[in-house]
């Protein structure tokens, strides 16, 4: 297989130009679609996978809907599969969709482009990493087909009950979880590596850090994040097989299961909260701050405007990033661990609202006095600000330890964190593919059908999960197969329960319009030309439309700027590209391109 | 335009629906106002910068949308502006997180003299136990758990002999006294939460963990298990029952003790053969059942359930619904058993039939049941056998349209709805998951080829 | 989680100097001025270093949340220490010497001196076969003792955290190959990435023994009050 070198290995710094030899061109339909080393095609190739799995979590959304809504009444769903559904829809939509789609698609996609690389600076290393990802993507479909079917323990796979037998797939189920969680971690790593040392070492001429887009920040300090904390997931995913299959007690204290004593002793089942939640709680912001950087691109570009204190947001990431680290065990304030980590937890949940908080007033401060133009992905920039307001100012009732007394394991923390992490990610996603798609396509998304999608999902999301809060407050708990027979939820929380599912069926049949039109416009769409939101960050500069392999021709672009000169005093146009020397800057009064 | 329009909307709606909707906290019954006060501060701060900074949002999007001939602002920062709203925030966060942890401090902190009680949580049930006499509970391990020591009490603690074992999913407490619930798990986490009461606690196998309060308000509050224990998590339900000091006295003083439990005599299967005279009439002699009467098969059913099923009779939590025709015959019957004893006497006697199976008449689509039975199994045992701890009686080889019938009567409501059976109410619950008879039929038919 | 913490934290505040050094003074929009010097972007190191470094902050991660996580469970009442096995101390004399091996091949690939090159590859090869296999004589004397990895809690993270460790260092050799294959072939043109190879499992080798060592205090040694065994049954 003929392999691509970005640049010599003996040298230091990477050549801006190649002979027209050394640029890698695959001869057979394989080599350039399936066992590509272009990170473009990986992006793609990540993408699809993640959004095809994301569609089985989608439709067990569905099926648990129903049974919320309707208890009873479908012969498919009992108490057994129910907790299959919830689990395997809650670790999908996590881990496989949005951490493989944020990190593995818009990360492999963008970074070399907007650093100006040429490709990943280990693009075997990259590719193997996709296809690790696609087999730990397969063990876990797999796991749908084996004895008992998938684990039904939750996303958290909280032991003992993860690999007890009165939790559905409590043998082979969770094995293939557990395993298809270890795969996946390996082959992130392999990928973030790629990342992080692209980002450090393959930036362009001219490209130094504060010039960098905030979405190549916000998947950086993600992919940082999640190197350092998928290995908790990892410890704690080992420990747990070997508790399983050779009868260690890591996490298995003296247990008398429905009258059987077992053979374990000593085992902390905290020792695994705090485990999971080291990872668990970073991987909240490995799926945000990609979103977070990508949005904030997204606003600067269709308000025509310099994002407001780009400073102030790359601090606030790095900031974010770090105390992320800190803030684990506000997901265990009433988990029996030690009451008197409360008050720290509490504190550093609380302190953390005040990056995120600043970031908002920035997006929002980048749209005031801008030039606002309503595109697909502005209107998605929106409805992510709006979304991520309210579901980071749950968070606040959450993280502070007496208000989360009542409200843990309510409706209400499933009303938060799909606020704050399934539709605000999501949405910035969808913004993301609507912004992007004319480059990787060269085609424009049909516009009609973006609005309808849009309003649908950002509307009906919304109908779906704010009066979900309020379930919450009513003390309805999460993961319950049925709510009836209790003398305190009124039989109006069940007709609120029914409009809730029917908004979640309406969201969930709009996704086909975007499918189909994802389909429709790479056949048919309106040509895009190379630059149609006339943006200045790299990716948009590139000779062709999609990219070639190698990004930039036989010569790399040199950045004299940041990202965000548009609209600059005494520039012709609302926009200058970052490759564009001053000297060349196209001064006058000001006019459309 | 549209958008900006969308977003007042959706600021209005949500208010209005905060004030209007019915859907709130429910009213609380503890001490802990002062949580439910945290949360108005944290709501007034919060809908605050909500409504701002959406409507801000709004107004931006409406003043500075695309027109002919506009320009945005070229302003890459203000230091000024940031830092003042850096400031604000940290002040509104501040004025959460102080009460918050003020209040949180009073939770770490039991308050001296509180009655202490466990709640012992196990698939998919609760039992309680209170201190007894010398006000200390006594020590407990895993290894000591039998069917016929389910709390797990070491049998030579001389302080865990006075111990008042509840062995029942419904615990009382009185009204105003400070309240410090023990709680342990046997099995899985669980957790104890009670909706009036606001406070909650994880059970950690392997660990004592506690929460505590005061109840302020007689009545009959849920208990819930609020942390993912398994299939059955969503029907593992308790009930705390708030009275007068008086009234919970005299209930405590009912309960046993744990020296009176081991002291009880042996059951008499002599005495219970002169007894099931009665019961053979219908049963059959031999325990076999008898499908024209609607006497179901005795004999092999677990000695536990055919006493807590004759008590239930006896004491009206079972055999009084209209529509329970069969129950309404037996309940009579069981009266004529003068105390625990002659049932104990009965049960030990049918433990000494012959076990027959007995041939299956309900016809069903048993491949269809298996999967559904994966349910059933994991109280029932995979076997059907039944298995005590999770209180779950034998199906395997009993009367198949006796199933049949209680499985309708639990889906319809007519058994396990009376306030005594609890047990029963948790069957209720997951026999619901049973849309149709044929669901039903379908079911019993995989028991029957087991 | 407090070891685990101090290692983030130190980490972070690597990253947050670095992060201020290169942004505080940088007005970003302010910059159009001739194009920077090529090297001041980047890194001056070869990718694949700075991706060495990258995984072993992973690798150490990794290392710290599993030590993490025996440092909660040793508090727990039940724990038994297992006896400490003697060999423990001569397999980390030999991981010692395989360390070094490495750095004097460094050395000597630095100076382009292609025999001693292989030597010392070989020899420190050689030292780490002779680490993994005294690591399974080991876990065979335990075994052989009735210690078994479900026996106890602490038999438990013995074998853990050795097994962790040694996968780490099985790993090393695979990658090890690379470099010896190519020393073998003795081509002049190799030399450059010969040195590079060399240099990176010089690195890897170091790392891997320094968390040998930490594995070492925190398995043995009572004075830090962590000990998975004890001298008080001999092996």
């Amino acid at each position: 297989m003929p392999t691509y070198v970005a640049h010599d290995e003996s040298d230091y710094a990477p050549p801006t130009e190649v002979a027209e030899v050394e640029l890698y061109h695959p001869k057979t339909f394989l080599g350039k679609y399936v066992w590509s080393q272009d990170a473009k095609i990986i992006a793609i190739q990540y993408g699809v996978t993640a959004i095809g799995v994301g569609v089985i979590a989608l439709v067990l959304s569905w099926l648990m809907r129903l049974q919320l809504a309707y208890p009873n009444q479908f012969s498919f769903i009992d108490p057994s599969n129910y907790l299959q559904f919830v689990s395997m829809h809650g670790m999908i939509m996590v881990v496989y969709l949005l951490t493989a789609l944020f990190l593995g698609g818009f990360g492999n996609y963008l970074i070399p482009l907007m650093v100006g690389a040429r490709d990943m600076v280990f693009p075997y290393v990259n590719m193997l990493s996709y296809w690790v990802y696609l087999f730990a993507v397969l063990l876990l479909v797999a796991s749908f087909f084996v004895p008992g079917g998938p684990t039904g323990a939750g996303w958290t796979l909280y032991p003992p009950q993860a690999i007890l037998d009165g939790t559905p797939g409590a043998s082979w189920g969770i094995i293939l979880m557990l395993v298809s969680l270890a795969f996946f971690i390996i082959g992130f790593t392999m990928g973030g590596l790629n990342y992080v040392v692209t980002v450090l070492q393959a930036r362009t001429r001219g490209m130094t850090l504060m010039r960098m887009p905030l979405t190549i920040w916000g998947i950086f300090m993600a992919t940082i994040l999640a190197l350092l904390a998928f290995p908790a997931l990892f410890v704690s995913a080992i420990m747990m097989i070997l508790d399983l299959t050779l009868g260690t007690s890591f996490f298995m204290p003296a247990i008398v299961s429905k009258g059987q004593a077992l053979s374990h002793d000593g085992g902390s089942p905290i020792l695994f909260q705090h485990l999971f939640w080291f990872f668990g709680h970073p991987e909240v912001y490995i799926v945000a701050l990609p979103a977070f950087g990508i949005v904030s691109d997204l606003i600067a570009v269709h308000a025509r405007k310099n994002i407001f204190g780009y400073r102030m947001m790359v601090w606030a990431i790095v900031a974010i990033g770090g105390l992320s680290f800190i803030v684990w065990a506000h997901h265990m304030y009433v988990s029996g661990m030690n009451p008197y980590f409360g008050f720290f937890f509490a504190t550093t949940t609380l302190i953390i609202a005040i990056p995120t908080a600043i970031k908002v007033y920035n997006w929002v401060l980048t749209l005031w006095r801008g030039d606002i133009h309503l595109s697909v992905p502005m209107l998605f920039a929106i409805g992510f600000i709006f979304t991520f307001v309210i579901g980071g100012l749950t968070g606040l009732f959450l993280g502070n330890v007496v208000v989360d007394l009542p409200l843990s394991d309510t409706m209400f923390v499933v009303a938060h964190f799909h606020m704050v992490m399934a539709i605000a990610p999501i949405l910035v996603v969808f913004g993301a593919i609507y912004h992007w798609y004319p480059k990787i396509t060269g085609r424009m998304l049909h516009d009609g059908m973006g609005k309808f999608h849009f309003w649908i999902t950002f509307v009906g999301s919304y109908a779906i999960y704010y009066p979900m809060h309020y379930l919450g407050f009513m003390g309805v708990p999460r993961r319950y197969y049925a709510v009836t027979g209790t003398n305190f939820i009124p039989d109006s929380a069940h007709s609120l329960n029914v409009a809730i599912t029917i908004a979640a069926l309406v969201v969930g049949a709009a996704q086909v319009v975007f499918l189909y039109n994802l389909v429709r416009s790479y056949y048919r769409g309106a040509p895009s030309g190379g630059n149609p939101w006339n943006a200045t960050s790299l990716e948009w500069q590139t000779p062709h439309t999609p990219p070639e392999h190698g990004n930039f021709g036989k010569e790399l672009p040199v950045v004299y700027r940041w990202a965000y000169d548009y609209s600059v005093p005494g520039v012709r146009h609302d926009f200058i590209p970052q490759n564009v020397p001053p000297s060349e800057v196209p001064s006058g009064s000001w006019a459309k391109p | 335009m549209g958008i900006a329009i969308v977003l007042v909307l959706l600021v209005a709606g949500s208010v209005l629906f905060h004030f209007v909707s019915p859907w709130y906290f429910t009213p609380i019954a503890s001490n802990w106002s002062a949580i439910d006060d945290t949360i108005a501060i944290t709501f007034w701060v919060t809908g605050i910068v909500f409504v701002a900074v959406n409507l801000f949002l709004a107004w931006s999007v409406y003043r500075y949308r695309n027109r002919a001939g506009a320009r945005a602002a070229y302003e890459p920062e203000n230091k000024k502006l940031e830092w003042w709203l850096l400031v604000v925030t940290a002040v509104g966060v501040a004025a959460m997180l102080a009460p918050g942890l003020v209040v949180w401090a009073k939770f770490v902190d039991v308050p001296k003299g509180a009655l202490e009680v466990e709640a012992l949580g196990q698939q998919w049930h609760w039992m309680y136990r209170f201190p007894g006499a010398d006000g200390r509970l006594g020590t407990v391990d895993a290894r000591h758990v039998t069917d016929a020591n389910p709390f797990g009490m070491s049998p030579t603690d001389p302080h865990g002999q006075d111990d008042v074992l509840v062995a029942h999913p419904e615990v009382r407490l009185p009204l105003g006294k400070p309240v410090k619930v023990l709680l342990r798990s046997k099995d899985v986490l669980h957790n104890f939460s009670v909706a009036q009461i606001r406070v909650k606690m994880d059970l950690v196998p392997g660990l004592v963990t506690y929460a505590w309060f005061t109840p302020t308000r007689t009545g009959s509050f849920d208990l819930l298990c609020e942390e993912l224990c398994g299939i059955g998590h969503f029907a593992m339900r308790g009930r705390m029952v708030v009275e007068e000091e008086p009234a919970f006295d005299a209930w405590l003083k009912a309960q046993p003790t744990f020296a009176q439990l081991q002291a009880r005599p042996a059951a008499d299967a002599a005495a219970g053969r002169a007894l099931y005279a009665a019961c053979a009439a219908c049963h059959g002699a031999e325990g076999e059942g008898n499908v024209a009467l609607n006497a179901p098969r005795l004999a092999g059913q677990g000695t536990w359930y055919l006493e807590r099923q004759l008590a239930h009779f006896k004491h009206g939590a079972r055999g009084q619904n209209d529509k329970d025709t069969w129950g309404k015959v037996m309940a009579p019957m069981a009266a004529v058993l003068q105390d625990d004893a002659a049932i104990a006497n009965v049960a030990a006697y049918i433990a000494t039939l012959p076990d027959r199976p007995q041939a299956a008449t309900v016809q069903g689509d048993a491949r269809a049941g298996k999967q559904r039975y994966a349910t059933c199994g994991t109280c029932h045992g995979a076997d059907g056998m039944g298995i005590a701890a999770t209180n779950a009686p034998r199906l395997k080889g009993m009367s198949d349209w006796y199933m049949v019938t209680q499985l309708r009567n639990f889906r319809d409501g007519v058994r396990g709805s009376h306030p005594q059976d609890m047990h029963g109410s948790q069957m209720a619950l997951l026999a619901a998951m049973l849309a149709d008879d044929r669901a039903i039929r379908d079911v019993v038919a995989y028991i029957n080829s087991l | 989680m407090t070891i685990t913490l101090l290692f983030l934290a130190g980490l972070m505040g690597v990253v947050v100097w670095w992060l201020l050094r290169e942004s505080t003074r940088v007005q970003p929009w302010a910059v159009q001025g001739p194009v920077p010097d090529v090297h001041t972007a980047t890194l001056p190191r070869h990718a694949a270093k700075t991706a060495l470094i990258v995984f072993l902050a992973v690798a150490t991660s990794l290392f710290a949340l599993f030590i993490s996580a025996y440092a909660m469970r040793i508090r727990l009442l039940d724990w038994s220490p297992l006896p400490q096995p003697r060999l423990l101390m001569v397999n980390t004399a030999v991981l010692v010497l395989a360390s070094l091996a490495m750095e004097w091949t460094a050395f000597a690939a630095r100076r382009g001196d292609q025999d001693r090159v292989r030597a010392g590859l070989a020899a420190a090869g050689l030292l780490t076969v002779a680490f993994v296999a005294g690591q399974l004589v080991v876990w065979s004397q335990l075994a052989g003792a009735g210690y078994f990895v479900a026996t106890s809690a602490a038999t438990g993270f013995f074998y853990l955290l050795t097994a962790v460790h040694g996968l780490h260092v099985l790993g090393g050799l695979v990658a090890w190959m690379r470099p010896y294959a190519r020393a073998r072939s003795g081509r002049d043109a190799d030399a450059a990435r010969l040195r590079l190879g060399v240099e990176l499992c010089a690195i890897y080798w170091h790392f891997l023994l320094a968390v040998w060592i930490v594995l070492l205090a925190v398995l043995v040694s009572k004075d830090l009050g962590l000990s998975i065994c004890s001298t008080a049954v001999p092996l």
